[in-house]
């Protein structure tokens, strides 16, 4: 998983007893900005109490004169960080909460978009193609055996590659533009295009990690030569797009090919993926020999 | 005017495949309500940090979820180990709805239309505790 629980903070508006209510209009400009630099907020209105959030760093914004509020919590460790924002702009809030963020440790955006597949397992088999796909440990075998997203940092951002080559339309990414890989639902096209898809390396008449190696290495090697920035840079375009073109709708983005590791690594990385999911998928038939 | 339940609103803060005049519009028209709603910068970021308030959210009776496509929603909580009770919660997607028929369902309590990409409507889909 991404990072511990523990150091995520949150925010709220807090309207309740003890606090001023605030203009709608400021409360919407207010709560968008905070959302918008990755806070997330919660909107306390009038006779509204604070409640617990689970979080050990609670960041509690008003318009404070009466009696500060306080918290029902079982734990005596949540900390409540009150400040007075009246008359304050969006922008001074945020910075703000970033001030008490960088203090308390507990920040919000680290950078990372997040974008890792999800799986829905309605539709999955548990066949491990994915785990078998994936060069970037992001699949693993949870402890019942079953698959996994272990690692969603190490997704190539923008890359729906796995989404692919599962055969049962099982693999989300929720920020993809289209269906039915961003969670729409699935057509009757979109099944009939998976039957049709036995394998994803017979299709593409070979191993396709051989081909990507061989694309990536024939890109960089033209690049190397490239002196004119702006020539290079269309001719990154070019490769994509002939890349695109050979390999139907994969979309893996010019990154990720200049991203993948050698020949003799991507061999290794393969051959360990493929043997831990040969390894997963042989424990799952001795546990369950009815199967 | 009470919400007729709770309500979340996500603003997947790090994409743009909500549009962002549908995810202003649903912000502003709950902000300007009298309504209480809970807000979160990004529940995919927040799936794959396990953020304790996920726990908190699946536990809500009747909620009901201002993000993108229901089967995405579902599973990203799924995902963290706080799958949404089979029935319990409602995803209304600002992917298909516009702001005025999102906010609708949120502060009305409207029913949740359910518009898939060629604008037909499909069964609605829950959360089954998977
Ligand atoms: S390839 Fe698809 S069906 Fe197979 S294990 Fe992965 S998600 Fe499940
Ligand atoms: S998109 Fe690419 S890097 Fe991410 S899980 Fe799938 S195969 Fe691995």
């Amino acid at each position: 998983m991404v990072s511990t629980s523990q150091s995520v903070q949150r925010v709220i508006l807090y309207e309740g007893n003890g606090s001023q209510p605030v203009e709608p209009q400021e409360r919407y400009a207010t709560m968008r900005a905070l959302l918008d630099r990755g806070y997330s907020v919660g909107a306390v209105r009038p006779g509204g109490r604070l409640e617990d959030q689970g979080h050990r760093e609670l960041v509690v914004l008003g318009r404070f004169g009466g009696t500060p509020p306080t918290i029902d919590s079982h734990d005596a460790e949540v900390r409540l960080h009150l400040r007075d924002i009246t008359g304050l702009a969006p922008g001074a809030v945020v910075e703000i909460v970033e001030g008490l963020c960088d203090d308390t440790g507990a920040g919000a955006a680290d950078g990372w978009k997040p974008w890792f597949p999800v799986i829905d397992f309605d539709r999955c088999t548990n066949c491990m193609q994915c785990l078998s796909f994936c060069l970037f440990d992001v699949y693993g075998v949870s402890g019942e055996g079953k698959i996994q997203v272990q690692n969603q940092t190490n997704c190539k951002t923008d890359c729906p590659a796995c989404s692919r080559v599962c055969p049962e339309v099982a693999i989300l990414f929720p920020k993809y533009k289209a269906g039915p890989i961003n969670g729409d639902a699935i057509s009757d096209d979109d099944l009939r295009r998976e039957a049709m898809k036995v394998d994803i390396s017979s299709l593409l008449g070979g191993d396709i990690y051989a081909m990507l190696r061989d694309r990536s290495e024939k890109a960089k090697s033209r690049f190397s030569k490239e002196r004119d920035d702006d020539r290079a840079l269309k001719e990154r375009q070019r490769c994509l797009k002939k890349l695109k073109d050979g390999m139907g709708d994969l979309e893996i983005p010019a990154e990720v090919l200049s991203s993948l590791p050698s020949a003799d690594e991507i061999q290794l990385k393969a051959r360990q993926a493929a043997q831990r999911a040969k390894e997963a998928l042989a424990k799952n038939a001795a546990n369950n020999p009815a199967n | 005017m009470s919400p007729p339940q709770p309500i979340l609103y996500c603003r997947c803060a790090y994409a743009k495949v909500v549009p962002a005049d549908v995810k202003d519009g649903v912000l502003e028209r709950l902000a300007c309500s009298d309504v209480a709603f809970d807000s979160v910068a990004d529940l995919c970021e927040m799936s794959a940090k396990q953020d304790p308030a996920l726990e908190r959210f699946a536990k809500q009776p009747g909620l009901r979820i201002a993000a993108c496509y229901p089967r995405a929603v579902k599973w990203l909580f799924s995902a963290a180990g706080h799958p949404l009770p089979e029935g319990q919660a409602e995803v209304v997607n600002m992917r298909t709805l516009s702001a005025d028929q999102a906010a609708a369902c949120l502060i009305e309590g409207a029913p949740v239309p359910q518009i898939d990409a060629e604008g037909s409507s499909e069964k609605p889909p829950t959360g089954d505790g998977a």
